[in-house]
């Protein structure tokens, strides 16, 4: 008896999440997967009628917006969020004396909800109130900042208050992998007389490659999940020129009644998840192997 | 006087209402939450309990709407529908087609309903020839409010013409007055959108475009001058319009920095809320041209068991539609009864100003549903033209295109 519950103790703890994940987020992939092949409009409906729900999707403009702008927001966010958590960290490593102020203070944003940021710099974005209006108001008459209503822009402006969020916490990353590298290698180099940015950048950053990848892979997700940051913001607007496609669906399910079209954008999301997740899953799986 | 004619509607309401054996149960989802609004459903309440119902509130605030329909598709879907639904337009006939809608038709008959609500709206509370809603007030989409001393003293009156409102605008931006208050939101831009298209396409026109979605009006040289006419509008708005909320551009507009709004008669609630008085501090004027477009909030009534729920049903229908709520609910909201019987002695001079309009259209037969409103069309076209209004008017996009667009976005969304 107790040699069978050994055995079995473990499977038998683990069953109700495996059960609850298998229904909860697999199966409703599968629902939604569904769902996407028909013409359900205002509840959902059960009878597949192919892939019309994908050719309207793919002939909406709004749709073409919301995958460029993912694109844009995606890129810029990424690309920034980590150039700035790197710099930060290297310069929060020289040793200086109030670290942990520093640090706190930076890490701090983290804290914050996405809708605090997104209000936040709505006011400091807008003409009227914010940064144009105060640097006006010193005098420089001439002076425009108004890339929250420009639609070509407002976009950036997105990029902006999410890169003010989370450049804390990559930095927090960043700061323990430039700590986690081997003491004796640095004090080696510095002994040989090679410049510290040398020692950067040809031993320490390379040696945090896992680093980059767990930074790149948390700020991926975030960037497509996005929704509460744009609704705060700009609210998907001006015009629709800041939606993002999680904005796009929930307006189709949630707003429209068509809930064909949201189930479709939704599958396309998922897609488009797997397409950064699954090669570094590989190459991880693979790397173990190995 | 008032109180005699609560309690002598309230004496005859019960009069009826011992009809049902059961004691009348009602549950009412709604997302009137904000102040007025929780007023004047508290006067429904209170009939209700009077002719001894017992009413069980589910307000569901936020997103306009969006989170209340989202609890009640799940109440739906679990087979366990509220009693009555705050819904309009073509979203009560959209419900229908689920087959989850009760038939009300005999309280509809037995208090001549028909005979009381202009024949358009009356259309909206039927599915298939039955009666399945019961309408709460009339709110007019398309008015102009302006500020009567901007006006007054730029030497401009209340336009009659779109060329008119032109020259106006011009008048005030050379006088350093932000002619139109507007707020950048889809649904703003989607107003102004269609108290400019009533006007330049005329009653006919805009039902062939917004109701029938006729693909030649939608492409038509109406249609581009609409839009000519919207690229003119986003020069006469101030920079900062971007997502502006609706009452914040009224406040523009009630303290002199604008000169015009166009929205809804919800507007006038916060003019009178600061004290400001219709015709000597705000004037109210239907935007330039014939017809009238209307917003109608219903309740829907849903298919529920039991002889006590169906009898509530019948109370709240009948309370609904019978005049002192009818008068009570729309001095507090701004709006119009939809019955026409409803002495109107208490209203405001705007209000009777939309009341003789709805009669006159109604007889005429311009009395339209509004699009961006979501009284014209389902939800998914209603989306995909206001995709487009909201698109042209943010940007630099030619008429020409968004009229392309326009039609696209229709035939896509279908």
């Amino acid at each position: 008896m107790t040699k069978w519950l050994e055995t079995h103790l473990p499977k038998m703890v683990l069953a109700p999440s495996f059960i609850a994940v298998l229904v909860f987020v697999y199966g409703f992939i599968a629902w939604t997967a569904w769902v996407s092949l028909t013409r359900s409009r205002l509840l959902p409906k059960y009878e597949i009628d192919g892939f019309i729900q994908y050719d309207r999707l793919f002939a909406s403009p709004r749709w073409d917006t919301a995958m460029n702008n993912l694109f844009i927001f995606g890129a810029l966010f990424i690309i920034i969020a980590m150039v700035m958590g790197l710099l930060l960290a290297i310069l929060l490593d020289q040793k200086i004396r109030t670290e942990g102020v520093i640090r706190t203070i930076y890490l701090y944003p983290m804290a914050l909800s996405m809708i605090v940021t997104g209000t936040a710099w709505k006011w400091i974005l807008n003409p009227g109130l914010g940064i144009e209006a105060t640097v006006k108001s010193w005098g420089f008459e001439s002076f425009t900042f108004d890339w929250l209503v420009n639609p070509d822009f407002a976009i950036y402006t997105v990029v902006i208050a999410a890169v003010w969020q989370s450049s804390g916490f990559v930095m927090a990353l960043f700061l323990a992998g430039l700590r986690s590298v081997d003491d004796e290698i640095i004090k080696a180099a510095q002994v040989d007389g090679i410049p510290t940015w040398r020692i950067y950048s040809a031993i320490i950053i390379p040696s945090m490659g896992p680093i980059f990848m767990s930074a790149f892979i948390v700020l991926a997700h975030l960037a497509i999940k996005s929704f509460d940051l744009v609704i705060a913001l700009t609210g998907g607007g001006p015009g629709y020129a800041t939606d993002l496609p999680a904005t796009y669906m929930y307006a189709m399910a949630f707003s429209r009644g068509d809930i064909g079209q949201a189930a479709s954008s939704a599958m396309i999301m998922m897609l488009v998840v797997f397409a950064i997740v699954v090669p570094y899953l590989y190459s991880e799986l693979r790397a173990k192997n190995d | 006087m008032k109180r005699t004619a609560f309690a002598a509607v309230s004496a005859l309401a019960f009069m009826a209402s011992n009809v049902a054996v059961a004691e009348p149960q009602a549950e009412v989802l709604h997302w009137w939450t904000s102040g007025g609004e929780a007023k004047s459903v508290a006067v429904l309440q209170e009939e209700f309990a009077a002719n001894g119902g017992t009413w069980t509130d589910m307000p569901v605030a936020g997103g306009g709407g969006d989170a209340a329909m989202t609890a009640l598709r799940a109440r739906v879907l679990s087979g366990n529908a509220p009693t009555a639904v705050q819904l309009k337009g073509p979203a009560i006939q959209e419900w229908y087609e689920e087959g989850v809608l009760a038939d009300i038709s005999s309280v509809a008959e037995a208090n001549g309903w028909a005979d009381v609500l202009p024949e358009s709206i009356a259309n909206h509370m039927k599915c298939e020839g039955t009666w399945c809603a019961a309408p709460v007030n009339v709110h007019r989409i398309d008015w102009i409010w302006a500020n009567a001393d901007v006006l007054e003293a730029n030497g401009i009156t209340m336009p009659t013409s779109w060329d008119e409102f032109n020259a106006a605008a011009e008048k005030l931006q050379a006088a350093g007055v932000i002619p139109l208050a507007h707020g950048g939101q889809a649904w703003q831009d989607a107003t102004v959108f269609e108290a400019v298209a009533l006007g330049i396409l005329g009653p006919d026109g805009f039902k062939k475009a917004f109701v029938d979605l006729d693909p030649e009006t939608l492409t038509s040289d109406g249609m581009v001058a609409v839009f000519d006419q919207m690229r003119k509008m986003r020069g006469y708005v101030d920079d900062n319009f971007s997502g502006r909320d609706w009452n914040l551009a009224t406040a523009m507009v009630m303290n002199g920095e604008a000169a015009f709004q166009i929205m809804g008669d919800w507007a006038k609630g916060e003019f009178l809320a600061a004290g400001k008085k219709p015709g000597e501090d705000f004037l109210c004027q239907s935007t330039p041209g014939d017809g009238f477009l209307y917003n109608v909030d219903s309740f829907a009534m849903f298919n529920v068991d039991g002889d006590d729920k169906k009898a509530g049903q019948d109370l709240l229908a009948e309370l609904i539609v019978g005049q002192n709520f009818q008068k009570v609910f729309n001095l507090n909201k701004g709006s119009i009864p939809a019955r026409v019987d409803v002495a109107l002695d208490e209203f405001d001079s705007c209000a009777h100003t939309s009341s003789e309009d709805m009669n006159a259209s109604s007889a005429n037969g311009s009395l339209l549903p509004s699009y961006a409103h979501g009284m014209a069309l389902r939800g998914a076209q209603a989306g995909a033209i206001t995709d487009v209004v909201t698109a042209h008017f943010n940007s630099d996009m030619s008429s020409a295109d968004a009229v392309q667009m326009l039609a696209d976005a229709v035939a896509n969304s279908m």
